[in-house]
C-alpha cells in the first residue's frame, strides 16, 4: 500500500509542480491530469485496502476520468481562444485580471 | 313676515358681499344693487312694523342656541317688538334716503363702489344690533357698527385729520365700550345668560345685589356713553365729521350715535332697577345736553354745529331715560321712556334731513365755513326749504315732529325742577344756533362772492331724499300727540311696562313753544336784523365765549391729561423693548450663531475627520494590497497549495507530534519566504531585461 500512495503523491507533486511552473497553458493542462490521476490512484488504493469488496473507489475513478475528459475539452477550446484573442497561448499572455 | 326680520340685516350683508367681490369694478351697478337691497330691507321693515303694531306690540322672539357651555349659554336670536320695529323702519329709511342721496354727492369719487360697500356693511350692522335678542349678539354687532363707523369717517383717509379722526371716533368708543364688555361679564357671571328677556327676569329676582347692579349698569350705560358720545367721551363726533357728509348724515345723526340710546332703552329694566344708577344717566345725558348746546352756539362749521346739536339730542334722550328709570324705581309715573324713543325717531329724520341739507349746501358752494356762506335762498330753494323745515322741527316748533317730542321730553323732567330749568334753557339754545346756521347760511348779502357766484343747486337724486325726509320731519312727530290714546306711546310701553296715559298739558307745549319761538326770535335779531351785535355779546361775555369756541378745552385737556402719559409710558415701553427684548432676541441669536460655529468645526474635524479617516485607512490599506492581485492564475495556486502544506504541517506537528514548537513550519515559511523574495528579484530583473529590449526594438 505504501507504495501505491507513494506513487501517487510523486506523481501529484509532479502535477502541482507541473501547474505552478509552467508557462505553456496546455503544459498546465496536461500536469491537471497527472494530479487527476494520482486522485484515481489514491481512490482505486484506498478501496483496495480498506473495503475491498465495495468498489465505490474503481466507480470514483472512473467518473473522474469522465469529468476529466470533459474538463479537458473545455479547457482546450479555452486554450483555443486564448490563442486567437491574444496570440499565444504563455500565460504571460494573458494577465489581463490584476490590479 | 316677522319671521323673515333676520333678512332686513342680511339682505345688505349680501349686498357687502356683492359689490366687494363682484361689482367693484361697475360703480352705477354696485350703486343700484345697494340702494335696491336697502329698499327691500325698508319695505320689510315697515311690514314688520305693521304687523308689531297689529300685535299690539307684543314682542316676538325666535333664536337658537350658539355656545352652551356649563353656567353660561349664549344664543342667537331675534326679537321684534315695538322699539325695534320702530328702529328698523328709522335706520332703513334714512339708510335708503342716504343711499340715494349719496348717488349724487359721492359721484366722481374714486371709491364709489366702495362707499356703497361700507354703507351696506353699517347697515348690516345697525339692524343686526337692532335685531338682537341678547346682550352677546348686540356687542357683536355693536363692536361691527363701530369698525364700519372707523371706515366711513376715514373714507378718505388721505386726509390727515380724516384719517386722525376716524382713529380717534375708534378708541374713544372703545373706551366706553371696555366698560361695556365688564358689564357683559358681569352679567354673564350672575345671571349665566344673555337673552334679554331672562336677564331681566332675573334681575328683577334679585341675583345681583344692589351695588353690583348699579355697577353693572353703569358699565353697560359707559358703552352707550362711547357710542352715542355723552360726556366725557363726547369728543369723537365733532371730529367725526371729517367723513363724507352722507356718513355724518347716516351714522353720526341718524342711526348709529342712536345705539347707546337705543341700548339704555333697551335694558331699561336694569337701570330701572338700579334707582339711583338711573340718576347717573339723566345727570350725564343733561351735562352732555347742555354743554353741548354751549359749544354749538359758537361753531363756525355747518357740520360741526350740527354735529354738538347731535349730541346734545342725544344727551336729551339719555336725560329722559335715565330719568325715566329713577321715577319708576320711586314709583312716580314718567313718560321719559316714551319721549326718549319717540325723539330718537323724529331726531333721526330731522337731523339726518339737516346732515344732508348741510350736505347739499357744501357740495353746492364748497365749504364747510358759515363765515363764507350767506343769501343762498334764491340759488338752492329745495334745500334751503327743507333745511329750514329740519330747523323748525328740531327747535320744536307746532307741529313739527320735533315739537311732540321735545314736548314730551320737557314734561319729563317734571318732577325735577333743575332739569326743567335746564332742559328749557337747551331748548332756547338748540333754537338759537339751528336758526344762527339758517340765517347765516341762506340769507343776508352773500359773504364771499366768488363762491357765491359758483353755487348751485343739487342734482335730483340728492334732493328727493331731501323732500321725503322734509316730509317725514313734519309728520313724524303726530303718531306721538299726546290726544292720541293708541299712538306711538301706548305702543311702546306694550310689554313690561304698562303706560299711564296722561292728558296733554296745555301750559307746558305753550311754554316750550315760547321758549323755541324766542330763540329763533333772539337769532333773527342777531343775524338777520343784526340789531344785535354778536361781537358784542361775545366781548361782554368773553370768558364763556371763548370756552364755548374752544369746546370747553376738553381735547386740550384729554391732551395732556391722558394722551400725553399714554404716550410717553408707551415710548418708555418702546425704549424697554428695544433694549430689553430686542436685545435678548439678538443675544439668543448670537449665542446660537456662536454654538453652531462650535458645532461645525467638531463635524468638519472631529466627525467628517472620522469618515474620511477610515475611508483614508481603507484606500491605504487597498493600495497596499492590490498588487497581490497579479492576474496570474499560477500565482494564486501557488498560494492556495502553499498555505494547505502550511496548515498540514501545523496541524501535523502540533497534534500528532505534540510538538511545543512547530519547527518544521517555521523552516517552511522560512524557506517559502526566500523562495518569493528570489524570485521577485528574478522577475524585477526579467522586467528590465525586456524594457531594455523592448527599447531596443524602437
Amino acid at each position: 500500500m505504501f507504495y501505491y500512495l507513494a506513487l501517487a503523491a510523486i506523481l501529484f507533486s509532479i502535477g502541482l509542480f507541473g501547474v505552478l511552473t509552467r508557462r505553456n497553458t496546455i503544459g498546465i493542462l496536461m500536469s491537471l491530469e497527472l494530479m487527476f490521476n494520482a486522485a484515481n490512484i489514491n481512490f482505486v488504493t484506498f478501496n483496495k485496502y480498506i473495503a475491498a469488496e465495495a468498489l465505490l473507489g474503481e466507480m470514483f475513478a472512473i467518473f473522474i476520468i469522465v469529468v476529466a475528459a470533459a474538463e479537458a475539452a473545455v479547457g482546450l477550446a479555452i486554450v483555443l481562444l486564448i490563442y486567437r484573442n491574444w496570440n499565444g497561448i504563455d500565460t504571460d499572455n494573458y494577465n489581463v485580471m490584476k490590479w | 313676515m316677522t319671521k323673515y326680520s333676520f333678512l332686513i340685516c342680511l339682505i345688505p350683508a349680501l349686498s357687502f358681499v356683492m359689490i366687494v367681490f363682484f361689482l367693484r369694478w361697475k360703480e352705477k351697478l354696485s350703486a343700484g344693487w345697494s340702494i335696491a337691497s336697502i329698499l327691500i330691507s325698508w319695505v320689510m321693515s315697515i311690514i314688520v312694523l305693521i304687523e308689531t303694531i297689529s300685535r299690539n306690540g307684543q314682542p316676538y322672539e325666535a333664536s337658537y342656541r350658539f355656545i352652551n357651555l356649563p353656567g353660561i349659554n349664549i344664543e342667537i336670536g331675534i326679537l321684534v317688538d315695538a322699539l325695534t320695529a320702530i328702529m328698523l323702519v328709522v335706520v332703513t329709511t334714512v339708510g335708503a334716503c342716504v343711499e340715494i342721496y349719496s348717488v349724487g354727492y359721492m359721484r366722481g369719487d374714486s371709491l364709489f363702489s366702495r362707499f356703497f360697500a361700507y354703507l351696506s356693511l353699517f347697515l348690516f350692522s345697525m339692524l343686526g344690533l337692532v335685531l338682537a335678542n341678547n346682550f352677546f349678539m348686540i356687542f357683536i354687532f355693536w363692536e361691527l357698527v363701530g369698525l364700519t363707523s372707523y371706515l366711513l369717517i376715514g373714507f378718505w383717509f388721505e386726509k390727515k385729520s380724516a384719517a386722525n379722526a376716524c382713529k380717534k371716533a375708534f378708541i374713544t368708543t372703545r373706551i366706553g365700550d371696555l366698560g361695556f364688555l365688564v358689564g357683559l361679564f358681569l352679567i354673564a357671571f350672575y345671571c349665566g345668560t344673555f337673552n334679554y328677556g331672562d336677564v331681566f327676569a332675573k334681575l328683577s329676582a334679585g341675583v345681583m345685589p344692589l351695588g353690583v347692579l348699579t355697577a353693572t349698569a353703569i358699565f353697560v350705560f359707559s358703552g352707550a356713553v362711547g357710542k352715542s358720545a355723552q360726556f366725557p367721551l363726547h369728543v369723537w363726533l365733532p371730529d367725526a365729521m371729517e367723513g363724507p357728509t352722507p356718513v355724518s348724515a347716516l351714522i353720526h345723526a341718524a342711526t348709529m350715535v342712536a345705539a347707546g340710546v337705543y341700548l339704555v332703552a333697551r335694558a331699561m329694566p336694569m337701570f330701572i332697577g338700579t334707582g339711583n344708577g338711573a340718576m347717573v344717566v339723566a345727570i350725564i345725558g343733561l351735562i352732555t345736553s347742555l354743554l353741548a348746546a354751549t359749544i354749538a352756539l359758537t361753531q363756525n362749521d355747518i357740520k360741526r354745529v350740527l354735529a354738538y346739536s347731535t349730541v346734545s339730542q342725544l344727551g336729551y334722550m339719555i336725560m329722559a331715560l335715565g330719568l325715566y328709570g329713577y321715577d319708576t324705581y320711586h314709583g312716580s309715573p314718567s313718560v321719559g321712556y316714551f319721549a326718549g324713543t319717540f325723539h330718537l325717531m323724529n331726531h333721526a329724520f330731522f337731523k339726518g334731513l339737516l346732515f344732508l341739507a348741510a350736505g347739499s349746501v357744501i357740495h353746492g358752494i364748497g365749504t364747510n365755513d358759515i363765515r363764507e356762506m350767506g343769501g343762498l335762498y334764491p340759488k338752492m330753494k329745495t334745500t334751503a326749504i327743507t333745511f329750514m323745515i329740519a330747523s323748525l322741527s328740531i327747535s320744536g316748533i307746532f307741529p313739527f315732529s320735533g315739537f311732540w317730542s321735545k314736548d314730551e321730553i320737557v314734561a319729563s323732567t317734571l318732577h325735577h325742577p333743575v332739569f326743567l330749568i335746564l332742559t328749557l334753557t337747551i331748548a332756547f339754545m338748540t333754537a338759537f344756533y339751528m336758526w344762527r346756521l339758517c340765517f347765516m347760511t341762506f340769507t343776508g348779502k352773500p359773504r364771499d362772492l366768488d363762491r357765491f357766484n359758483h353755487a348751485h343747486e343739487s342734482p335730483r337724486v340728492m334732493t328727493w331724499p331731501l323732500a321725503f325726509l322734509a316730509f317725514l320731519a313734519v309728520v313724524s312727530g303726530w303718531v306721538g300727540m299726546p290726544w292720541l290714546h293708541h299712538g306711538f306711546s301706548s305702543f311702546v310701553y306694550a310689554g313690561a311696562h304698562a303706560p299711564e296715559h296722561h292728558a296733554p298739558s296745555y301750559a307746558l307745549m305753550i311754554i316750550s313753544l315760547c321758549v323755541a319761538l324766542s330763540g329763533i326770535g333772539l337769532a333773527y335779531l342777531m343775524y338777520y336784523k343784526k340789531s344785535i351785535s354778536p361781537e358784542a355779546i361775545g366781548q361782554r361775555f368773553r370768558l364763556l365765549y371763548k370756552l364755548s369756541f374752544n369746546k370747553f378745552y376738553f381735547d386740550e385737556i384729554y391732551q395732556v391729561a391722558i394722551i400725553n402719559p399714554i404716550m410717553s409710558i408707551a415710548r418708555f415701553m418702546w425704549s424697554f423693548d428695544v433694549v430689553i427684548i430686542d436685545g435678548a432676541v439678538n443675544g439668543t441669536a448670537w449665542l446660537t450663531i456662536l454654538l453652531s460655529d462650535i458645532k461645525q468645526w467638531f463635524d468638519v474635524w472631529i466627525i467628517d475627520g472620522a469618515v474620511n479617516g477610515s475611508g483614508w485607512v481603507v484606500r491605504q490599506i487597498g493600495d497596499g494590497l492590490r498588487f497581490i492581485q497579479t492576474g496570474v492564475a499560477q500565482s494564486y495556486a501557488l498560494t492556495i497549495s502553499a498555505l494547505v502544506v502550511l496548515f498540514g504541517l501545523i496541524k501535523f506537528e502540533l497534534v500528532y507530534l505534540t510538538w511545543s514548537w512547530p519547527i518544521m513550519t517555521i523552516i517552511f515559511v522560512m524557506g517559502v519566504t526566500a523562495l518569493i523574495l528570489v524570485s521577485r528579484v528574478v522577475v524585477t530583473r526579467q522586467e528590465l531585461n525586456s524594457d531594455i529590449s523592448k527599447e531596443d526594438k524602437v
